[in-house]
């Protein structure tokens, strides 16, 4: 049976309410078991502006929000003039007949007026109407959608519900005779699905890594993670804290973590900046400790609303010296839920800090996720703690920083009887006493850099090398880090169809980079091309820098939106035909 | 709105019962202090080994928290935890670390430079929330470590050598600040008044909430102004004075005389606020959060996955 894969667009001003009729549209497929992939095209706006969510369903896992629209609603008529002549025939657009014209549609375009002042009697309710006109075309029956408002509004009583229902049934019923249907029906999987955000992934993920203590300055777009936790905290016993600047943040969190808590932050690149000089001394001090990098659209305040890889370097060279850190990029919105507990895991067990390198795409997206994979007790790996559980022998004086061959001292939680010592950010011996100011020792020095930089070795070991999907001699590889995984592995089956032969290798573990294993699945690759969402191409030059591997061609976007797959397919088609060395696609629509 | 419910940890994790002393000896540290001869510093130092000995710590059970200066040095000095963190952090991993563990007696110690210049903003946030800690300050109204700079409580017209025609800037006046910031104890000592300081940091101690204690610790080598005969010729006992510290007005009034006279010992001390672990529905249960068991329970997981669906 073919897999259906049906996308909608829905536009508007900021404060219009485009998100309630997306969030309905999501719940209401996940609901079937069909997965979502959504993206949120705002702006840094109170009011006013244009605001574009896409939301992609199928029975198949969606990577990305595609290429094309099979439906838009808009909600005013700046989305329709924008919108409009990118519809292609055999679509339709929704809109409210009352407020919006449709001008300049293609031919094929069905144009579906609702009478939205006759069928609801307030505007509030406008929404319900339309999102009820979508399930009809789309062959959804409205009983799930009017059990869903009796669940939204039974705490306003029968008579709200009521007049919410009544008007869901009538937008149905009004597509149902006026407009033609799509000719699928959208099933029902049997299986159903969750649905989350990346932020909301990026929360929950500490929940299942442990996390006791969560700090944060707000910062868009990484808020979302502190408001999920601030709602959570109580019912889950996490302590969550607003502080004063990401300064305080990053410094709180370490005070948290040195005490035996797991402790997270997360914050944007402005805020990740001002915490550099902690994340040195967390490494100093060796405080495991997670911050989270949702990157947006540099430098400064750059566009705060708008998505970009452009923090690899900052993150790559945060903070002055040498020191060990991890850093991972997820790669999907669910994979911000499984990052943060492996996260934990290396930065305990090694006693760094861990730095998480998400970006606005998945922070501000949505996605199905497959409710039995959010595992919220994965295995958790403390490391070496003493005083953890129950009391503890103290024979011979403890060194929190004795030498081992994994570089990894046994560390005490204060509190615990006999191991009291001091840790410190200034250069130390063995025992925690300072080394920098009276007794400065070349030899004590050395040693101890070294053994703070072996640790990354057997963190090397834990991780997952990245995998090369498609043969090694294909025409073309595609190289991506991070969130772009989806909508580069969606080009290379688009490439596929045109039968050109694409391989596709994205890597998430950034420190410690698996040189060799990328060096192996990159050594036979006929054309290697590297996308990403930045100007300079950070990731082609730390890739040049720790594997020699120098890409033949690039594609780069830093427009503050997110690849669409045909941004990549365009690329490889110009690189193969010996047209350009650097693809820089246009973004079709302004939003 | 009601104020939110205190728990009842203050009595399980201050009160604790009377045991007997440790000597002064077993709070010393594995390093000697690298100070000048003469720097105010020791005798904090000493006040502090002295308080925590008389009040019968343990040495696993105090947290010494430092940023950096010369003062900052002070967790090495000393017996206890420690945390020797980065210039001007001090409060903040200090807030940390009090909620991450609250059965802990977290002192943090440092200079005025770190305290009411790179840390100031972290001073002020602290004192508003309340935090059960004691923050000791060796003001010397110098930068001592970087060979004396002008600081935040320099004299208005103090020539340093960041200042060689005189400073033009008004100094911080920390008594009042942290008075209308919302510390619940506020007091000044003197390093030269051993008995006082002593008496004054065990309050500070045994006080539930913000703690603060600014102690006049000259600096023997680039502040020829603040000497020990400076602070030892002006320095009178509030406690002498007839102050009530319960008074807040007269706490910022008093916390304002300077001059021929200047007041020491406790400015202000309010045992009704809460403090802001007290505060925290998360820790009613009273067992702290660095020793909780990190799993989910299958409720909390269903929970959360059925706000998904």
């Amino acid at each position: 049976m073919a897999q259906h894969d049906f996308s909608v667009g829905i536009g508007g001003a900021a404060g219009q309410g485009v998100a309630t009729p997306g969030s309905l549209l999501a719940k209401l497929f996940v609901r079937r078991g069909l997965h979502v992939n959504a993206y949120n095209a705002y702006q840094s706006i109170i009011r006013g502006g244009h605001t574009f969510l896409t939301i992609r369903t199928s029975e198949a896992p969606v990577r990305c929000m595609g290429d094309e629209l099979d439906m838009l609603i808009p909600l005013n008529q700046d989305t329709m003039d924008r919108h409009v002549r990118r519809m292609r025939p055999g679509s339709s657009v929704l809109f409210d007949q009352g407020k919006v014209r449709p001008d300049g549609a293609a031919e094929g375009v069905q144009l579906c007026p609702l009478p939205l002042a006759e069928l609801a009697k307030t505007p509030l309710h406008y929404n319900t109407a339309a999102v009820a006109a979508v399930l009809r075309m789309v062959g959804v029956e409205c009983r799930p959608f009017e059990e869903m408002l009796a669940e939204q509004f039974q705490r306003k009583g029968d008579a709200v519900v009521a007049e919410n229902v009544a008007v869901a049934r009538a937008g149905y019923e009004y597509a149902g005779a006026h407009f033609r249907s799509y000719p699928f029906a959208l099933p029902d999987t049997g299986r159903p699905l969750a649905v989350a955000t990346g932020n909301e992934c990026l929360a929950m993920g500490g929940v299942a890594a442990g996390v006791k203590f969560y700090c944060a300055y707000p910062m868009s777009p990484s808020t979302g993670v502190l408001m999920w936790m601030a709602r959570h905290a109580r019912q889950l016993g996490i302590m969550v804290r607003q502080v004063e600047d990401e300064i305080g943040v990053i410094n709180m969190a370490i005070g948290a973590a040195h005490t035996g808590c797991r402790a997270m932050c997360a914050t944007s690149g402005g805020g990740f900046a001002l915490m550099t000089e902690a994340l040195g001394a967390a490494a100093m001090m060796e405080i495991p400790v997670v911050c989270i990098d949702v990157q947006r659209a540099g430098p400064a305040t750059g566009v705060p609303t708008k998505t970009e890889q452009g923090d690899l370097w900052q993150v790559l060279g945060a903070g002055q010296g040498d020191y060990p850190r991890l850093i991972a990029a997820p790669t999907s919105i669910a994979d911000c839920f499984h990052v943060i507990p492996q996260m934990f895991n290396l930065a305990d067990r090694f006693q760094c800090p861990g730095i998480v390198l998400a970006d606005l795409l998945e922070s501000e997206g949505f996605s199905s996720l497959d409710p039995a994979e959010l595992n919220f007790n994965p295995p958790r790996d403390r490391g070496e703690v003493i005083g953890l559980d129950g009391p503890v022998s103290s024979g011979e004086e403890y060194a929190r920083y004795r030498e081992t061959t994994s570089g990894v001292a046994p560390r005490a939680l204060p509190g615990t009887p006999g191991h009291a010592h001091v840790v410190a950010t200034d250069e130390h011996d063995e025992r925690g006493v300072l080394i920098s100011d009276e007794f400065t020792d070349p030899h004590k020095r050395q040693a101890m850099v070294e053994r703070r930089q072996r640790k990354m070795d057997g963190a090397l070991a834990l991780i997952d090398p990245p995998r090369l999907a498609g043969a090694e001699d294909a025409e073309v590889t595609l190289v991506g880090w991070g969130s772009t995984w989806g909508v580069i592995d969606e080009a290379v089956e688009k490439l596929g169809r045109e039968g050109i032969r694409a391989s596709h290798l994205q890597v998430k573990w950034m420190v410690p980079l698996h040189v060799e294993a990328i060096q192996q699945a990159l050594a036979k690759a006929r054309k290697i091309v590297i996308v990403e969402n930045n100007y300079s191409g950070q990731f082609a030059r730390y890739l040049r820098s720790e594997t020699g591997v120098v890409a033949d061609a690039h594609i780069r976007k830093y427009d503050g939106e997110p690849f669409l797959p045909h941004h990549v397919v365009d690329g490889v088609r110009k690189v193969l035909a010996g047209k350009t060395k650097k693809y820089v696609p246009v973004h079709e629509i302004r939003v | 709105m009601g104020e939110p419910a205190v728990t009842d940890t203050r009595s399980a994790l201050v009160k604790r019962p009377a045991r007997a002393p440790l000597p002064v000896k077993e709070f010393k540290g594995k390093a000697d202090p690298d100070w000048c001869p003469g720097c105010g510093d020791f005798g904090v130092l000493n006040a502090l080994k002295t308080a925590v000995s008389e009040l019968g710590l343990r040495p696993e059970e105090v947290l010494t928290i430092s940023g950096i200066g010369c003062s900052s040095n002070l967790p090495g000095y000393i017996n206890t935890y420690g945390m020797h963190t980065l210039h001007g952090r001090a409060l903040a991993v200090a807030t940390g670390a009090q909620l991450g563990n609250h059965g802990l007696t977290v002192v943090v110690t440092g200079g005025d430079g770190d305290g009411f210049g790179i840390g100031g903003n972290h001073f002020v946030h602290a004192m508003r929330r309340n935090v059960d800690l004691t923050y000791i300050v060796m003001d010397n109204q110098i930068y001592g470590l970087t060979t004396g700079q002008v600081s935040p409580t320099s004299r208005k017209g103090m020539k340093t050598k960041s200042t060689p025609h005189g400073s033009v800037e008004n100094p911080v006046n920390a008594i009042p600040l942290a008075v209308v910031c919302g510390a619940t104890y506020v007091a000044r000592g003197f390093s030269g008044q051993q008995k006082h300081l002593i008496e004054l940091i065990k309050g500070a101690i045994e006080h539930k909430g913000f703690s603060f204690v600014d102690v006049f610790s000259p600096c023997v080598t680039y502040n020829q102004e603040n000497t020990h005969e400076f602070f030892k010729q002006r320095t009178r006992k509030l406690e002498e004075m007839g102050h009530d510290p319960s008074d807040f007005q007269a706490a910022i009034e008093k916390g304002g005389m300077w001059g021929e006279d200047i007041p020491i010992g406790l400015f202000y001390r309010n045992e009704d606020a809460p403090a802001l672990d007290e505060m925290e529905p998360v820790l009613a249960d009273g067992s702290p959060l660095s020793h909780r068991p990190l799993d989910v329970s299958v409720e909390n997981a269903r929970a959360v996955i059925a706000e998904l669906m």
